[in-house]
Order: C-alpha cells, then sequence, then structure tokens
C-alpha cells in the first residue's frame, strides 16, 4: 500500500482537471486530510482516496468491477478449471475448457519445428545456454570484457549443437531448423551484427565529410521509410541476383541480413542521439589535446554516448525480436510459423486459442522481462544526474 | 614531393581524399552487383525495365477501391493495392489515436483500478509481436460462423466469417449536398479559428472561438439535410440465401488488420499521451488555478499545448510504423501494396523493378507524413525568442 501513495500523488493533478470544479478549487484541503494520516482501518482508507473519491471514480469502479465479475470467472474456468491438461482430442471435444492437451502433443513441433525428433535435446541444450547467457549479460557484476569472451565461445558451441557434424553429433543442416533457436538466433544475431555498423553509420552521419554524410543519412533514411516485410523480401529474392553465378547464400543468412541492416539504421539514430548528448566541450577539450578523429571517437565520444544508449539498445532488441516473427513472410520456421502449423493438423483444428495464447505468452514473457530491464537500466542511467 | 606531404597534412585535402576513395569503392561494389544482377536476369531470361506495368495482370483482387478485373493492367493492379494499404492504414490511424488517447488518459487517472485495467492493456499488446496479434484476429474472423447463424451484435449489425455487414444511408441526392456543406462548414471553422486569434491578439478580447466553430462545422450540413427532407432511408443487410444482400460490408480481412493495427499502436500512442502529460509540471495547473481558469480552460489552454509539444514527434514515428506496419497485411491474405507487388513480381519475375517500386512508395508515403507532422510540429513548437 505504502507503494501505491507515491503514484497516487504524482497522478492525482492529472486528474484534477476531469473533476468538478469545486473540488479541483480546494485541493490543500484534500492534501491535508491524507497528510494528516486519518483513522481507520488503512485498506479502507485506500479504497477511499483512490477508488470511491469522486462520484466518477466511484461510477468507474463499479463499471470495471463489473468487467471484472463478467470476463474473470469465464477465463479462469476455460483457462484452468474445465481445462484438459492431457490426453486426446477427443476428451476436448467433450470439455467445455482450453484443451492444454493441443500444447502436450505438440510443444515439441512448437519448440523445434522441423528439426529431427530425436535430436531436439540439441536445440534445447542451445536454447538454454542462449538463455542463461542472457540473464548473465544482465547483471552489472558480469559486465566486463571476459563476458564477450564466453558469448563468443557458447555462440559456437550453439552451433556445434544445432549443426552438429562433429563429436559424434549428426549433422542437421539449417533449413531444418526451427521455432524458438531460430527466433532467438536471429534477433540476437542481427542485433549483435547491426551494433558495429549502427556506430560506423551514427559516426558517418555527424560526419563533415558531404560524401559519407549524405551516403549515412540517404541508407538510415531509406530503411527507415520502407517496411521490415519489404526488406525481407528485398533480402530473399534480390540478394540471389547480386551475387556473381553459382554463388548461394542460405535462406537463413538472407533473412538475417535483411534483418541486421534495418535494424542498423534504427539502432544508428539511437547511437547518433547519444553522440548528440555529449557536450561540445568534450569534442574541443579532445581537439586541444591533440587527439586524431578516431583517437577521439574511441576515447572520448564513445565510452560516453554508448554509456547513454543502452537502454534504446535493449528497447531496440525487444522490437527486434518481435519483428524475427515476420521471417514466417519469407518461409523460415520461425516460433510464429511453427505455431501456426501445429493449428493446421485437422485433429487439433478447433484449438488454435490455445497454441496462440501459448506462443503469445512465450514472446510477452522474453519481451515483458527486458522491457522491465531497460526500464531498470534506464534509472541506473539517471542515478547520477538526476537532482 | 614536399608539396604532396604538405597537402596531404591539410585535414581538407585529406578529407577529400578520404571521401573518392569512399566514393570509388562504392561505385565499384555498386557496379559489380548490377553487373551480377543483369547477367543473372539475362541467364533466367527475364526481361528488365517497366514495361511489364502496360501488361495484363491476370489476376484477381479479393477488394479494391476502383473498379478492377484480372484483364486490367500491372499499373492499375498495383493502385489497387496502394489504395488499400492507404485507406486501411488511414482507418487504423483515426481507431489508434482515439483508443490510444483513452487508455492513455485512463492510465493516469487517479482511479487505481482503471489506472491497472490501462495498465494491463498496455503491456499486453506491446510485448506480443503484431503478426501473433493478426493471426489471432485473423483466425477468429475466421472461425465465426457462416452467414446463416451470423451473430448479431448490435441490432442490423451481424459478424459472420464473410466479414461485417452494417446499415448504411440509402443513396440520396441530398448526401452530397450535405457533404458539401459539411466542407464548406470546415472551411469557414478555419477562418473563425484565425479570426478570433487575430482580434483576441490585437485587442485583448476572449472570442467564443470553439462554440462558434463547432457551430460553423455542425449547422450547415444539418440544414442541408434537412432542407433536403432528411433522408434517413437505411439500406439494410438482409440474410438472401448463403450471404447477406444490402448494406455495406467488410471482409474479414480488413477488418483483422484494422483491429489488429489499432489496438497495438494504441497500446504505444497511450504512453505517448501518458509520458506527454506527465511531463507538464504541475506548477503549470498551480499557476492556471491561480489565475482563475477553470479546470477545462486549464486542460485546454495549459496543459494540452504543452503536452502537444512532447507527444507529437513520438506520434509522428508511430503514425509511420502503422503505416508500415499494415504492410504486414500480406500475411492475413489482405491485398495491399506488398501483397500484390508480391504477386507482380512472382508472375513477371521482374522482382528488383517490383521490390525498388514498393519501397519507392513507402518512402513517399513516410516522407509525406513526417512532413506534414513536421509542420505541425513547427505551429505547435516553443518559441524561443
Amino acid at each position: 500500500m505504502s507503494k501505491e501513495v507515491p503514484t497516487n500523488t504524482t497522478t492525482a493533478w492529472a486528474a484534477s482537471y476531469e473533476e468538478e470544479p469545486s473540488q479541483a478549487s480546494v485541493p490543500p484541503q484534500a492534501n491535508g486530510v491524507t497528510a494528516l494520516k486519518p483513522l481507520g482501518w488503512a485498506p479502507v482508507n485506500w479504497a477511499k482516496a483512490n477508488l470511491f473519491n469522486t462520484p466518477l471514480n466511484t461510477a468507474l469502479t463499479v463499471l470495471c468491477l463489473a468487467i471484472l465479475w463478467f470476463t474473470v470467472p469465464p477465463m479462469v474456468n476455460w483457462l484452468l478449471l474445465n481445462a484438459v491438461w492431457s490426453g486426446s482430442s477427443e476428451a476436448c471435444r467433450e470439455a467445455a475448457g482450453a484443451c492444454w492437451s493441443i500444447i502436450a502433443v505438440k510443444h515439441r513441433l512448437i519448440f523445434f519445428g522441423t528439426y529431427p525428433y530425436e535430436e531436439q535435446w540439441r536445440p534445447f541444450l542451445a536454447c538454454g545456454l542462449f538463455v542463461a547467457m542472457l540473464g548473465i549479460s544482465g547483471v552489472r557484476a558480469f559486465w566486463r570484457p571476459a563476458l564477450s569472451v564466453a558469448w563468443a565461445l557458447v555462440l559456437i558451441a550453439m552451433g556445434v549443437l544445432m549443426w552438429g557434424g562433429i563429436l559424434g553429433l549428426t549433422y542437421v543442416a539449417n533449413d531444418r531448423w526451427g521455432g524458438l533457436p531460430i527466433t532467438l538466433m536471429l534477433s540476437v544475431f542481427a542485433i549483435a551484427l547491426a551494433f558495429p555498423l549502427s556506430i560506423l553509420l551514427a559516426l558517418g552521419r555527424q560526419s563533415s565529410l558531404p560524401a559519407i554524410r549524405t551516403f549515412c543519412i540517404g541508407f538510415i533514411e531509406l530503411m527507415r521509410g520502407v517496411p521490415l516485410v519489404s526488406v525481407l523480401f528485398m533480402a530473399s529474392v534480390m540478394f540471389p541476383l547480386f551475387l556473381p553465378e553459382g554463388v548461394t547464400v542460405d535462406k537463413l543468412l538472407r533473412a538475417l541480413a535483411g534483418l541486421t541492416l534495418f535494424t542498423a539504421a534504427y539502432l544508428a539514430e539511437a547511437v547518433r542521439g547519444g553522440l548528440q548528448a555529449i557536450p561540445k566541450g568534450q569534442y574541443e577539450a579532445a581537439d586541444a589535446l591533440g587527439l586524431s578523429y578516431w583517437q577521439k571517437t574511441r576515447l572520448i565520444v564513445l565510452p560516453q554516448a554508448l554509456r547513454i544508449v543502452i537502454p534504446p539498445i535493449v528497447n531496440q532488441f525487444i522490437s527486434c525480436f518481435k519483428d524475427t516473427s515476420l521471417v514466417t513472410i519469407v518461409g523460415l520456421y520461425d516460433l510464429l510459423t511453427a505455431a501456426t502449423v501445429a493449428t493446421t493438423d485437422p485433429e487439433w483444428r478447433p484449438y488454435f486459442a490455445e497454441v496462440y495464447v501459448f506462443a503469445g505468452m512465450i514472446f510477452w514473457l522474453f519481451c515483458f522481462s527486458m522491457s522491465r530491464y531497460s526500464q531498470w537500466l534506464e534509472r541506473l542511467a539517471n542515478r547520477y544526474t538526476r537532482r | 614531393m614536399s608539396n604532396l606531404i604538405q597537402a596531404l597534412n591539410s585535414a581538407r585535402v585529406r578529407g577529400w581524399l578520404y571521401q573518392g576513395l569512399f566514393l570509388a569503392g562504392a561505385l565499384a561494389v555498386a557496379g559489380y552487383l548490377v553487373s551480377n544482377t543483369l547477367t543473372n536476369l539475362a541467364n533466367r531470361g527475364v526481361a528488365t525495365g517497366f514495361g511489364f506495368l502496360e501488361r495484363e495482370a491476370g489476376f484477381e483482387i479479393g477488394e479494391s477501391l476502383m473498379s478492377y478485373a484480372a484483364s486490367d493492367t500491372y499499373l492499375r493492379a498495383l493502385v489497387v493495392g496502394l489504395l488499400n494499404t492507404l485507406s486501411v492504414s488511414a482507418a487504423a490511424v483515426v481507431l489508434a489515436t482515439v483508443l490510444g488517447v483513452a487508455i492513455g488518459v485512463a492510465r493516469l487517472s487517479s482511479n487505481w483500478m482503471v489506472g491497472r485495467f490501462a495498465a494491463v492493456f498496455v503491456e499486453t499488446v506491446r510485448n506480443v509481436p503484431l503478426l501473433l496479434q493478426l493471426v489471432v484476429w485473423y483466425t477468429i474472423m475466421n472461425r465465426l460462423p457462416s452467414p446463416r447463424e451470423a451473430l448479431e451484435v448490435v441490432p442490423h449489425v451481424f459478424l459472420s466469417n464473410r466479414g461485417m455487414k452494417f446499415p448504411v444511408l440509402a443513396d440520396h441526392p441530398g448526401h452530397g449536398w450535405a457533404f458539401l456543406a459539411l466542407l464548406a462548414g470546415i472551411a469557414a471553422a478555419i477562418a473563425i479559428v484565425r479570426y478570433g486569434r487575430r482580434r483576441r491578439e490585437a485587442t485583448g478580447k476572449p472570442f467564443p472561438t470553439l462554440p462558434a466553430a463547432i457551430a460553423a462545422v455542425v449547422l450547415p450540413p444539418v440544414a442541408v439535410f434537412v432542407a433536403t427532407g432528411a433522408p434517413l432511408a437505411l439500406d439494410v443487410p438482409a440474410l438472401a440465401g448463403f450471404n447477406f444482400e444490402g448494406g455495406g460490408s467488410v471482409t474479414p480481412e480488413f477488418t483483422a488488420l484494422l483491429i489488429g493495427l489499432s489496438v497495438y499502436t494504441a497500446g504505444f500512442i497511450a504512453e505517448i499521451v501518458r509520458s506527454g502529460i506527465l511531463a507538464v509540471p504541475h506548477g503549470q495547473t498551480e499557476a492556471g488555478l491561480a489565475l482563475g481558469l477553470s479546470p477545462v480552460q486549464i486542460l485546454r489552454l495549459v496543459i494540452l499545448p504543452q503536452a502537444l509539444r512532447v507527444i507529437v514527434p513520438p506520434l509522428t514515428s508511430q503514425y509511420l510504423n502503422l503505416t508500415k506496419n499494415s504492410s504486414l497485411a500480406v500475411a492475413i491474405g489482405y491485398p495491399d501494396l506488398v501483397s500484390v507487388t508480391n504477386t507482380s513480381a512472382n508472375q513477371t519475375g521482374q522482382v528488383v523493378e517490383a521490390v525498388a517500386m514498393m519501397m519507392a512508395v513507402y518512402l513517399v508515403i513516410s516522407l509525406c507524413i513526417a512532413g506534414f507532422m513536421n509542420w505541425y510540429n513547427r505551429r505547435v513548437a516553443l518559441v524561443t525568442r
């Protein structure tokens, strides 16, 4: 309850213009009452202050309660109480609730797509390593050079696990990969490859050399002006035409290239924000010390700029993670494609909602935890600057 | 020799040198790619150039705002796709703005429960990929009952797996005149607002701008409507055989795309509106109260003008995102620009031209929206002296 008080005080004024004039014009009295710690049972006081403080709010609260009353019990019934947790599709047809047995039957397909069934421990292990690495990278105590070495090792291990062909693992071509590993790998590789590119683009955009500046602005604005779908189409149908005869690039790599170029343009704008946030005095001090352009950039500008842009980079990673689902349009087998394929089985066709709720929850878990993390990072970054 | 070294010490000369090298490298790469592409296209026997636009398209398009048949040209097919993209984006922008502003304000409500409702909505829609949401909406649309068992959500509005059917006003010449009167009323309202502002700035006297402008917009069309005999006859959809006849309709694809785009973008707009309103310091409200302004006046004259300054730039990029996201239509079979271009490219093999045109069109749309919003932003921006 104590946590709610600051929220309430910061938002109270925002609603004050919605209230009756008589109440908006006497705020000191209202503030005085809450400040004096009124007598009575705390939850009741809280409800009086936050749910029933004006006639309008009382009406809204009653409306919300009515909505909850009519939606929550049926949802709980469907999701949990009447749900079928295992068994055949016949059992589901008789039940009134959700048919979670489709997940029990199809979860391997949804998670790993068409990867050979007996070998699916390999993508499972790879995803586990990956998620663990993501978690470790979020902890500040591990933010040191060794982390990038660890990432390189984990990525090599993932490649070995996914492809196989050595250490007694059978070879699995990457057109059989699918599901969660594709989603995770595409998003992380895209952001990792886009990051250095975006720094170059952002520096180029600030450059005093007109040819380089024009090229960078043109690239960034072109990529930001067109939809990702069209970039992916370009990557999947035009890249093969660009290459000399006889050279082919795999579908997964082409999609990754498209995603990387697209992400780099957006990331470049975030980095530019960081570059512009550095006081001009820093540039001038570096010049006064006689540093060259690259020394200035490497030693003075980027260390300060990149610290500022960490939260926007995490946000960009979230949207990149969500955008990976678009590769289904160019025929890659990601988590969403796998989920859609699972709903097309005639035996389980009526239970599409369960599959999409499941896939949506996976995406939601990743995105929500990352967005909370980015908010935490932002608070961390502002810790010393806020007064 | 020493002259050369001296020249290389000059930052300007080195700048030109770097740029020359960069341009030479870029041109070499571009030339290499183009020559590869031309060889590959020649090997595949694919023609180049935009001649294909004049040829017969030969495919049907599910829905179109202008008359179109399979015997029309590719150019016409692409225009149909573009119109579909624009129509769904325009409708979704309006819907997303209304929904987003409502939820953003609700999230700031002093009512704890309303705030929680809005927060749950925002966190749910923002953290699930749009494509997944679209697929879900589309699947729901497709699994609706057939027209014979259509759901009647509101009287005379039917939802079925053929889309949504709703009553429309039956054709009458009076509607055209009322529409013209509406346009004239809008023009008059703009003139009134300008006059009111000029007079206030010149004399300091307040002018009832808002009531006058609303009257100018509302009264003329209503007057014309009544004068032409108030033609309120409705064209109501009715079941005939296996499908509905009469009334207006939208396809399941359009409905799914419209709902999906609006709901997803509304989540982002809500956060923008919330942060915009929070960015106005509380002292501004208190100063307004101290001046004796009414709460409505404070909102309209003090808070909104300052909040809009914070809101408009990110709102612009949301509108741009929405328009670009409408390209996901290709995944649920709505014939938008991307989907039509894709079909054309598959049929003619002229992938390069098709993708280049598609990108150019989106770029033009983006630049137009950005240009308009920049113009608007300049108007609301803080004038510093």
